[in-house]
């Protein structure tokens, strides 16, 4: 099979594209929607807001998520804030200007077309959320509040206390639920999408496990959507919730979808440090921490002296040092770098080393311990809940940790990916955040695809496709049911001596060392060479135990890491493959003399989709060259 | 330190349960309650015994997944803490801890400490939301909620449907996550439109759950992990019958 | 289905029930209370109360009726409500304790079973004199019914009052939640009133019961003969 990679991108002035799209789209008769089975995977952002508008407009969806309820998605851990260019505070923002900060903060490496979009539609975002009973934050006057996030230059981000991904999430839950209840979408909650099925070229169904009874069934439809989250955990130890995955989008990719830029991965620099071997995943502290916080480390190597024991003058504040217009404010990669460098320096502190303090002492003295607290009272409560400490008395100590996924499954500006019938929306596709993704634009971006671009984006394929309707009955769903039992039983049949978690940690841990927060060849070549051992190692000696037609953790867990063994190898060779640092993507090889991100635009403007190979080969890389004919290319600069 | 645990063990819906006792040997005080049980479920699987199957996701206080009953409170022993949040600090070397899942007929055992609280999900289904079709809405802003009132719909809101007020509630009632949920939306201006008939349908659906009723004791804002107060309880009594009342003209 | 139906079928619709007529027994308490509190001022006032009383038969049957139908309604709804309550939790907890609970909270429908037992006995023993049906036939020299000498008569025996007492100290219990619990039933109830709300139901229960065995203990001690 060959792979053809068309953007299909309309023409014309880039402001116009969209409506003009719109204009143009073919349309499905209103009585013949209800013809249509559409699969919606996932129930986050995304997923939730896809299945229901596409409900709503008269499609027969069945929607999956493997947690108990649609309504946990990990879009619910979601603190900040979602960005839309609304400029209700009247600072100067635009279409245009979000439109730009989103591509300037990419890097550069996304397409603008989708960006555009996506900048055009956020407007409506809020618009929806607020009609379906969202509370954001409001002033006195009644109107809604905003506040600058993530170093943009106005107050666009809307939120709802330190729960905004969780309310946006409800507001699409409670959408989708009302669509259950009329009957117009069915949905399948602990249960697993395995397997893709494609008909003839087109995507047509799936095959999932339901993982209370164990059973493995099949679903056929006329479109599959994928919304399946990002893939963090691949570090083990990241943000993101416990059941986060790749296997969706990576069975999606071993069955002919290709795979964008896998090593475009965020860092956020403020998270609480690990606590021991124990360790099961990493919580993040709110950014805002850094406005009134003062990051340092200790300048001798190896002080086990109290923090406020060490004098100012045998302090490091690296940031402020390094960076002294923007100091403690400096972006995330930098600042997450700067600590690695710190630690890797041998001045980290806590246990094991990895940690550097964020100092609210200075604040405390200039604001006094109520104004903090007014400020910051419920991070600290949720610090101390987590460590033990109290940050009004102590520094706190925080460590950059595995964030976001900007890679994902290539997709058109239709949001379809290159296998026809098959659309990947949120996280799950590359499309708009490019090399590096700005605060707040990921929920804007799951809502956006999922209520305003899939709905209009979809009907043009059933009009154009003209696709027999799948059924359950064709080979090709029983050859994926059989594949997907093949695989369980061989993994419940091993029965070795190490665990599912064991293995993951060991992963995780080469990927963080290897292909983290900073990467080099020689790292990554290394890092290619284990990873394969690792996963002979794991298909021997793994141990799982309990059956297959049960509620079985473990098997899950395995199943999904399985999987993250082979996506560990693609990550490394796309980042291998991308000579140059942009966004997320750090080279060693490829930095300015003070140590910053050296894009290389010659060579590497452009979008790396990866081919499956089959096993054992290495993928084929597709280049989607990326033109800029609205903006041009700059380089940051945040001295 | 090391404690120990006499953990509910039920392989199925249809099986009977039983404690079981397990060592938990050199846990430290920076563990979080999962990570303990995460500890023990190794030790299990390396010796050939079946791990024990509890419900997480987030492990960060807001999903709503993670929920286990320890030494008798749901969520444990802190207050406003989800199980997962809650760490081994709040233990001693030595203790007994008693672990155990959610206790209530419409949330049925799946497996061990893993519950079905579909419940929860139907009764949302029955009236939780705004009945607004993507687009079409009016501008955010053309409606300006006070300050107040949003504040409230967003403390309601809070809610993360973790099921611990029926697990605490003697009665196992359904009053504190239904009531929220309903003072969340018909407080705002956006849900007044559907004001009784939410409130009539989500009671009736709660009802046919079969969920206990309230007979106001508290225990379910005690262990709530988002403070979800009883004035949501008192104001849905009052809909109910305003809603009735006016339904009957 | 009709409205009343719906409402009552509902579990918040049994509790207005549950509440309203619970404040009609309160209500009932305390003004019985008042009634009796007489027997402080003399034989001559409380018999001339209870013959008052006795004078407009239409209105004391209508009372009776009205008052047996609450009480009904209130035992039958606290019936339907616990049966559904105790089916909501088919296992319990290894430890079945209530966090966050007073013990009148949990106790509310044995002391409710408790008073309906006193009330039974009570009615036997006073209005239908069935435990001592001489009561009935004490006559003051007006020819009314001599309630002084009964209520004397009654708590001269020790079992008898410290039945009286015991009932009296659930009637209090019951009460100091009931009365609260029955603003939240209603929907009355707010966070800012809420201390206030449990002072009055403290203050009420206890007053009721203070009342009461008054009557009881001043009987026992001779202080009133
Ligand atoms: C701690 C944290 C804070 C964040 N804060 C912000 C913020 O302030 N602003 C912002 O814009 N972004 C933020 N983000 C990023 C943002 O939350 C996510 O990128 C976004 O919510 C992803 O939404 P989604 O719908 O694509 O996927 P998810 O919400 O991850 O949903 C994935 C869905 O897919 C289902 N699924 C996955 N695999 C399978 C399978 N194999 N079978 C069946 N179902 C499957 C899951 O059950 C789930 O329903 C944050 C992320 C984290 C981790
Ligand atoms: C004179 C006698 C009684 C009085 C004054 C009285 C008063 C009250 C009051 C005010 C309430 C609060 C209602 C509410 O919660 O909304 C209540 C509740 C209750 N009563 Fe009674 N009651 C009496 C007798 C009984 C009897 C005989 C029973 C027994 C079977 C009973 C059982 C209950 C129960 C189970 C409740 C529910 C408690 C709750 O909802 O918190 N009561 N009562
Ligand atoms: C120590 C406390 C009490 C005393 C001394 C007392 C005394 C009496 C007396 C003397 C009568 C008979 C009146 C008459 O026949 O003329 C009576 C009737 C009655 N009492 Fe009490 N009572 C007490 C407490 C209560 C309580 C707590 C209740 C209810 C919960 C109650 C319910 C009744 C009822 C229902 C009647 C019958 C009224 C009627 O004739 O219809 N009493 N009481
Ligand atoms: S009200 Fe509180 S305890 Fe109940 S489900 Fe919601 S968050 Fe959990
Ligand atoms: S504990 Fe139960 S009785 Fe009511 S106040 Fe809470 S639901
Ligand atoms: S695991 Fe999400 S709230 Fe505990």
């Amino acid at each position: 099979m060959t792979m053809k990679l068309d953007a299909k991108t309309p023409s014309g002035p880039l402001a116009d594209r969209w409506s003009k799209y719109r204009q143009e789209a073919k349309l499905v008769n209103p009585a013949n929607k209800r013809k249509f089975d559409i699969i919606v995977v996932g129930s986050g952002l995304a997923g939730a807001s896809a299945a229901a508008t596409l409900a709503e407009l008269g499609y027969n969806v069945k929607c999956f998520c493997f947690q108990d309820s649609p309504r946990r998605a990990h879009s619910i851990a979601a603190q900040g804030g979602i960005n839309a260019a609304k400029n209700y505070q009247n600072d100067g923002d635009s279409v245009y200007r979000l439109f730009y900060d989103t591509i300037k903060g990419g890097d550069f490496r996304a397409r603008e077309s989708n960006v555009h979009r996506l900048a055009e539609v956020s407007v409506n975002i809020i618009d929806q959320c607020v009609a379906q009973g969202v509370p954001f934050a409001r002033e006195y006057g009644g109107l809604l509040a905003n506040r600058s996030f993530g170093g943009a230059q106005v107050s666009r981000t809307f939120y709802a206390r330190g729960q905004t991904g969780q309310q946006l999430l409800l507001g699409a839950y409670q959408a989708l639920e009302r669509q259950i209840h009329l009957g117009t979408v069915k949905m399948y909650t602990r249960t697993e999408m395995l397997e893709l099925v494609i008909i003839d070229g087109h995507a047509k169904g799936i095959v999932a496990r339901d993982l209370v009874t164990g059973e493995i069934s099949s679903h056929a439809g006329d479109a599959v959507v994928l919304a399946t989250g990002g893939y963090g955990n691949v570090f083990y130890l990241s943000t993101n919730a416990k059941g986060c995955n790749v296997t969706a989008t990576f069975r999606a990719y071993k069955k002919g979808a290709a795979f964008a830029n896998p090593c475009y991965t965020q860092i956020h620099p403020t998270c609480i440090p690990v606590s021991g071997d124990h360790q099961s995943k990493l919580t993040l502290m709110s950014e805002s921490l850094r406005n009134d916080g003062r990051v340092w480390v200790p300048k001798k190597k190896g002080d086990a002296r109290k923090p406020h024991e060490i004098p100012e003058n045998e302090r490091d504040y690296y940031l402020e040092r390094k960076y002294p217009s923007y100091g403690n404010l400096a972006p995330r990669d930098i600042s997450s770098r700067a600590a690695k460098e710190a630690c890797d320096a041998g001045l980290g502190v806590g246990p094991g080393g990895l940690g550097v303090y964020l100092d609210f002492a200075d604040a405390i003295k200039r604001l006094g311990e109520d104004r903090i607290r007014e400020r910051y009272g419920n991070l600290f409560e949720m610090y101390e809940r987590i460590t033990g400490e109290s940050a009004y008395e102590q520094p706190m100590r925080i460590y950059p940790a595995i964030h976001y996924t900007m890679g994902g499954l290539w997709v058109d500006y239709n949001l379809m990916s290159n296998v026809p019938g098959l659309y990947v929306i949120g996280e799950a596709n590359f499309s708009d955040h490019g090399a590096n993704r700005l605060g707040a634009s990921a929920l804007m971006q799951g809502l956006a695809d999922g209520y305003f671009i899939l709905p209009y984006t979809i009907s043009d394929y059933f009009v154009t496709a003209k696709q027999p309707k799948p059924s359950t009955s064709h080979s090709e769903f029983k050859k994926a049911e059989d594949e997907v039992a093949a695989r369980t039983k061989k993994l419940l049949s091993i029965k070795g001596k190490r665990t599912v978690a064991d293995f993951h940690r060991e992963l995780g841990k080469l990927m963080w060392d290897k292909c983290g927060m900073a990467r080099n060849e020689a790292g990554l070549k290394e890092a290619m060479a284990r990873i394969p051992q690792l996963r002979q190692e794991f298909w021997e000696n793994v141990n799982i135990l309990g059956g297959d037609l049960e509620l079985n953790p473990a098997l899950e867990h395995a199943g999904r890491l399985a999987d993250f063994m082979e996506f560990a190898e693609l990550l490394c060779y796309d980042a291998l493959t991308r000579e140059e640092s942009c966004g997320g993507h750090f080279r060693e090889e490829h930095q300015t003399e003070d140590g910053e991100a050296l894009r290389d635009d010659d060579r590497f403007a452009y979008v790396s989709a990866w081919e499956y190979q089959g096993p054992g080969n290495l993928p084929l890389l597709h280049k989607e060259p990326l033109v800029y004919e609205e903006v041009k290319m700059s380089q940051r600069s945040y001295k | 330190m090391n404690l120990k645990l006499r953990v509910w063990r039920q392989k199925n819906g249809s099986t009977p349960g039983k404690f079981v006792e397990y060592q938990a040997p050199n846990i430290v005080p920076e563990m979080s309650f999962l990570e303990m049980l995460d500890v023990v479920n190794e030790e299990l699987t390396r010796r050939g015994e079946d791990p024990i199957a509890f419900d997480h996701d987030c492990r960060e206080g807001i999903c709503g997944t993670c929920g286990l009953v320890i030494n008798g409170v749901a969520h444990g022993p802190l207050s406003a803490t989800t199980t997962c949040q809650l760490h081994m600090r709040s233990f001693k070397d030595g203790d007994t801890i008693v672990i155990e899942p959610w206790r209530a007929r419409p949330f049925p055992v799946i497996k061990d400490l893993v519950v079905d609280r579909g419940s929860f999900d139907r009764i949302i289904q029955s009236g939780g939301y705004v009945s607004v079709n993507t687009g079409g809405t009016p501008d955010a802003n053309a409606i300006p909620v006070p300050k107040t009132v949003s504040d409230v719909a967003m403390d309601a809101a809070a809610c993360i449907a973790c099921g611990a007020c029926v697990a605490a509630c003697k009665n196992a009632s359904a009053m504190l996550f239904v009531s929220a949920k309903v003072a969340h939306l018909n407080i705002l201006p956006q849900g007044q439109v559907e004001k009784e008939r939410r409130v009539l349908n989500m009671v009736t659906a709660m009802d046919e759950e079969g969920f206990g009723n309230c007979t106001n004791i508290g225990s379910c804002e005690a262990v709530c992990p988002k403070e979800i107060h009883l004035d949501f309880i008192s104001q849905m009594n009052r809909e109910y019958a305003k809603a009735l009342i006016k339904r009957g003209k | 289905m009709s409205n009343v139906t719906r409402f009552y079928k509902s579990s918040l619709g049994k509790k207005y029930v549950m509440a309203l007529t619970g404040f009609a027994l309160f209500g009932f308490v305390i003004a019985h209370m008042a009634g009796n509190l007489q027997i402080f001022l003399g034989p001559e006032s409380i018999n001339a109360y209870a013959a008052f009383l006795k004078s407009k038969p239409g209105l004391l049957w209508a009372a009776r009726i009205g008052l047996l139908a609450v009480v009904i309604l209130h035992i039958t709804a606290a019936i339907q409500l616990v049966r559904i309550n105790r089916r909501a939790r088919p296992v319990g907890y290894n430890d079945n304790k209530v966090v966050a609970s007073s013990l009148a909270q949990r106790t509310i429908f044995m002391s409710g079973l408790i008073i309906l037992a006193f009330i039974i006995y009570h009615l036997l023993h006073f209005t239908f004199g069935a435990t001592n049906p001489d009561y009935l036939q004490y006559h003051d020299p007006l020819g009314r019914h001599d309630v002084y000498r009964m209520m004397i008569a009654g708590f001269s025996n020790v079992w008898v009052s410290i039945f009286y007492i015991i009932a009296m100290g659930l009637l209090c219990l019951h009460l100091s939640h009931g009365v609260t619990s029955m603003f939240q039933s209603l929907g009355l109830r707010r966070k800012a009133i809420t201390r206030s709300l449990n002072l009055f139901a403290r203050t009420m229960a206890l007053l009721i019961f203070t009342g009461n065995v008054a009557i009881v203990v001043a009987v026992l001690t001779g202080l009133v003969k």
